[in-house]
């Protein structure tokens, strides 16, 4: 007996997926339970298990395909033999460690998709071929026909104000306009990619954002994290970062500037009376937030303990949706890679973000002598429609103090 | 049945009914007047329609007599103008009645009797039996169309001194037709007669028929013209007509003056255009503003001077096109129902229904030279076209002009076998912003004649491949 191989729901707000490839082959064994494809959303991707014991009868969607919730992927043949993998890396744990190696790409169509049946407008065949030849990417360059369509004199602007900023010198060999196309790569952008392009874009959109930055002398954390790093990495079996620090320093800023933890819904404003806040998290597919959830009732210990878990399961793409979801405010830290300053983008529709940054050692004057201090930049990106300039400030101001001094946590002023 | 209406159209044509079907189908109550008692306007009545019919059939018939025996069938063929006429009144007596179905369909009341506006919002209709009925009307749409121009001294009596009206019932083929005015009309209605068996002279006041056209594909139409047997007589006007014994005898002078010349012809056809028809409709009185040429001044929006009182098609500004008419009547009742009408007037095609047909959309050549646009042609004749081969139809060229610097199409115009058909494809690109790549990069059907517009488009960026 036939099973079908459905498209499951996968939380709130999410209706379609792109299936990102399919761990078995057809007539390929499966049992009940085991994954046997994945999918890619916005947030993460998802593991479609077999409904079934048996063998996959038939694969209707190949990767790359875009599918709704309750489409219909195969067909499971229900308690029939099968062949027996013979690829290791159909292991999905293998798989997520690996380098992410470009997905096979339909090559050509990369830019064409006349007949996009996702209700994308199809291109005119004129800036098809521009796009194909220039890598110019129509959806880049501002549409002049009629509802914004991109016409062949727009891609030819765009064409001429790319070479007129890039043109090189006057060189004395004769040379032609060079074709580029063969000397670059094409890839599809993942389903990841294109919703944090999309998502910090709309941010920029909305938000009146700016960036207020201040600096904090990092050596009483740094002293305290010294002297109990031992002990607290043996009671609590989570070792004693800088992150659970800034969490809660910003909790206690939260708490006195509300605004910076609120947002703006339509005419009105919503104060968030709990504290989820979001930790940027690198990976190498792309950037994702997971949420400590109610951070402000954890202790050091829990927030550091689900700042490491989350970490581990984001470079696994192992998060769940529900994980990625909501959120108050949002902190990110450069530091990591070495920058010393930057302007973060809000995580919309959040009205704060907290840039944390490398711990530099430099001179400071202290009581009217030089003292060498570990010196953060701290930076705080906000939205100026609800935040104002006084409360960024203050804001910034109080996790600075809070970070100099920890006893003020602990005293809670 | 009531008497109050969202929408009252003055007028039964192509903008009139066209307004009061779609006023219907936003839910505009509306009532459509016309005084003629056949809907359908002009172009219905005693323009397009009847014209299309006898050029039709005298194209079959000039067809059999002169080309049958080039591709080999013998024929004997013989003229029955009764039964041609009878074609003719038959197809637009159908159509007339389709176009009162359509009225009836969309629950617009179809008013016959003339119209007069007594105050905004205020219309009576002199009914047929003489009575006089008063409607109030939220908005008036003024739709009354344009009759014929005549030429000072001559005097049209519909029987040898004819208009375009007449020359589409004559009851015998003339000896001798002498066409005044070398516009679109003049040209259909002299191909009709010519076919038929009467020897045409065309006489225009200026240098060139079909002023508006793009000038390459004048000349070229002027001479296949000449070729199948018109005379023209450029730069000269028609100063009177005389009845003789034998007929009629024009006077001609040169249109710069000079000598004035005689010719004799059996039939006089005045052809030099129409002027926007307004009279009797209480206009002046209600204060709806007028331009030097009797047409009802209106903005964008087709609102006239007058709130509550529009104005579409022929008499407003504009190519008196019955589509225009058409496109304006949707853009008019959709603005009256609050939403966003608008015509693209580059998009407009226009097409001449002679053998050759000429049609056109968009700039000619030398309104782009006029303008300081810098543009690229591409042409392509029908010789070098299969489909054009093989029913022997190889007059005539397709022309494609698009902008030297982003290659969108400025111009399309085609002179050939079905010219009037293939242009939508030209309309639609210019009204989508098409270069002419996307034409040349689109598929065509072979062997067909449109491939001729897709070798043209090629010709653009000099690319054309099959000539």
């Amino acid at each position: 007996m036939s099973i079908e191989i459905k498209v499951p729901a996968m939380g709130e707000s999410v209706t379609e997926a792109t299936v990102a490839r399919w761990f078995k082959k057809e007539g390929e064994a499966v049992k009940r339970d085991e994954p046997i494809l994945e999918l890619e959303t916005d947030k993460v991707t998802v593991e479609v298990p077999a409904p079934a014991d048996g063998a996959i009868e038939s694969i209707s969607v190949q990767a790359g395909s875009t599918v709704q919730v309750g489409t219909i992927l195969g067909q499971i043949a229900e308690g029939k033999s099968g062949t027996v993998s013979t690829t290791p890396a159909s292991s999905p744990q293998a798989a997520a460690s690996k380098p992410a190696a470009p997905a096979p790409r339909p090559a050509p169509q990369a830019v064409a998709q006349p007949l996009t049946p996702s209700g994308a407008a199809p291109v005119m065949p004129s800036v098809r071929r521009i796009a194909e030849e220039t890598g110019i990417n129509p959806a880049s360059v501002p549409g002049s026909g009629r509802d914004g369509r991109v016409l062949k004199g727009d891609m030819l602007g765009a064409l001429e104000a790319r070479s007129t900023v890039v043109k090189p010198a006057p060189v004395t060999l004769p040379s032609g306009p060079r074709a580029n196309a063969s000397r670059e790569e094409r890839v599809t952008m993942s389903r990841l990619r294109k919703t944090i392009a999309l998502r910090l874009k709309e941010s920029q959109n909305i938000a009146a954002q700016l960036t207020t930055f201040n600096e904090v002398d990092m050596s009483g954390v740094m002293k305290l994290r010294s002297e109990y790093k031992d002990s607290f990495e043996k009671k609590h079996g989570v070792r004693l970062g800088f992150m659970g620090f800034f969490v809660k320093a910003c909790i206690a800023a939260l708490k006195e500037i509300p605004n910076v933890n609120a947002e703006i819904e339509g005419d009105d404003i919503v104060y968030k009376n709990y504290y989820d806040i979001g930790i940027a998290v690198s990976t190498e597919k792309g950037l994702v937030v997971p949420v400590v959830r109610d951070a402000d009732k954890l202790s050091l210990a829990g927030i550091e303990a689900a700042i490491t878990d989350y970490g581990t399961r984001a470079r696994d793409g192992k998060l769940k949706l529900e994980e990625l979801q909501g959120g108050t405010f949002s902190i990110t830290n450069g530091g990591v890679f070495g920058s010393l300053m930057s302007t973060p983008i809000l995580n919309a529709p959040q009205s704060g973000i907290l840039g944390m940054h490398k711990i530099q050692p430099r001179p400071m004057a202290i009581d009217g002598k030089v003292e060498i201090r570990p010196m953060m930049y701290l930076a705080l990106s906000y939205d100026h429609r609800l935040v104002d300039g006084r409360e960024a400030v203050t804001f910034l101001v109080r996790v600075k103090e809070n970070i100099e001094d920890p006893e003020r946590l602990l005293l809670d002023v | 049945m009531a008497d109050s209406f969202d929408v009252v159209v003055i007028g039964g044509g192509p903008g009139g009914y066209n307004a009061a079907i779609r006023a219907g189908q936003l839910g505009l109550t509306s009532a459509c007047i016309d005084k003629r008692g056949a809907f359908g306007g002009t172009c219905l009545n005693v323009g397009c329609i009847p014209s299309k019919a006898l050029l039709h059939a005298s194209h079959l018939y000039d067809e059999a007599r002169t080309e049958f025996a080039k591709l080999g069938i013998k024929a004997t063929v013989e003229l029955d103008l009764p039964g041609m006429m009878a074609h003719k009144t038959k197809v637009v007596g159908e159509l007339t009645r389709g176009v009162e179905f359509l009225l009836k369909k969309n629950k617009s009341e179809a008013i016959v009797g003339e119209g007069h506006i007594d105050a905004p919002g205020q219309v009576s209709v002199k009914l047929k039996d003489g009575s006089t009925r008063s409607i109030t009307a939220r908005n008036i749409v003024i739709a009354s169309g344009s009759d014929i121009m005549t030429v000072p001294g001559v005097t049209v009596d519909e029987e040898s001194i004819v208009s375009s009206t007449g020359a589409l019932s004559l009851r015998q083929v003339p000896k001798r037709l002498l066409v005044v005015g070398g516009g679109y009309i003049g040209l259909e209605l002299g191909s009709v007669w010519r076919r038929l068996g009467s020897e045409v002279t065309v006489v225009e006041f200026l240098d060139r028929i079909t002023p508006g056209l793009d000038g390459e594909i004048g000349k070229n139409f002027q001479r296949i013209l000449t070729r199948q047997g018109v005379k023209f007589q450029l730069s000269t006007k028609v100063v009177g007509v005389e009845k003789t014994s034998s007929g009629l005898s024009v006077t001609l002078e040169p249109a710069q003056g000079g000598a004035q010349t005689k010719l004799e012809t059996d039939i006089v056809l005045v052809s030099i255009g129409r002027k926007a028809y307004t009279e009797s409709l209480g206009l002046i009185s209600v204060g709806v503003k007028l331009d030097g040429r009797g047409r009802v001044i209106t903005d964008a929006h087709y609102k006239s001077s007058v709130p509550g009182i529009w104005a579409i098609g022929d008499v407003r500004e504009g190519a008196m096109l019955a589509h225009k008419a058409e496109d304006e009547a949707v853009a008019c009742i959709e603005n009256i129902a609050g939403k966003s009408g608008h015509v693209n007037y580059d998009a407009i095609p226009a097409v001449v229904y002679t053998a050759p047909e000429v049609a056109s959309v968009g700039k000619t050549e030398e309104e782009l030279k006029a303008a300081g646009v810098a543009y690229k042609v591409g042409k392509f004749p029908f010789t070098a076209n299969a489909r054009a081969k093989t029913i022997a139809a190889t007059d005539g060229f397709a022309k494609i002009i698009a902008d030297a610097k982003t290659d969108r199409v400025l111009g399309a115009h085609i002179l050939g076998a079905n010219a009037g058909e293939m242009i939508a494809e030209c309309a639609l690109a210019i009204e989508f912003g098409a270069a002419s790549e996307d034409i040349a990069r689109t598929s065509h059907p072979h062997p067909t004649l449109s491939e001729a517009i897709r070798q043209a488009s090629m010709g653009v960026e000099g690319w054309t491949m099959q000539m």
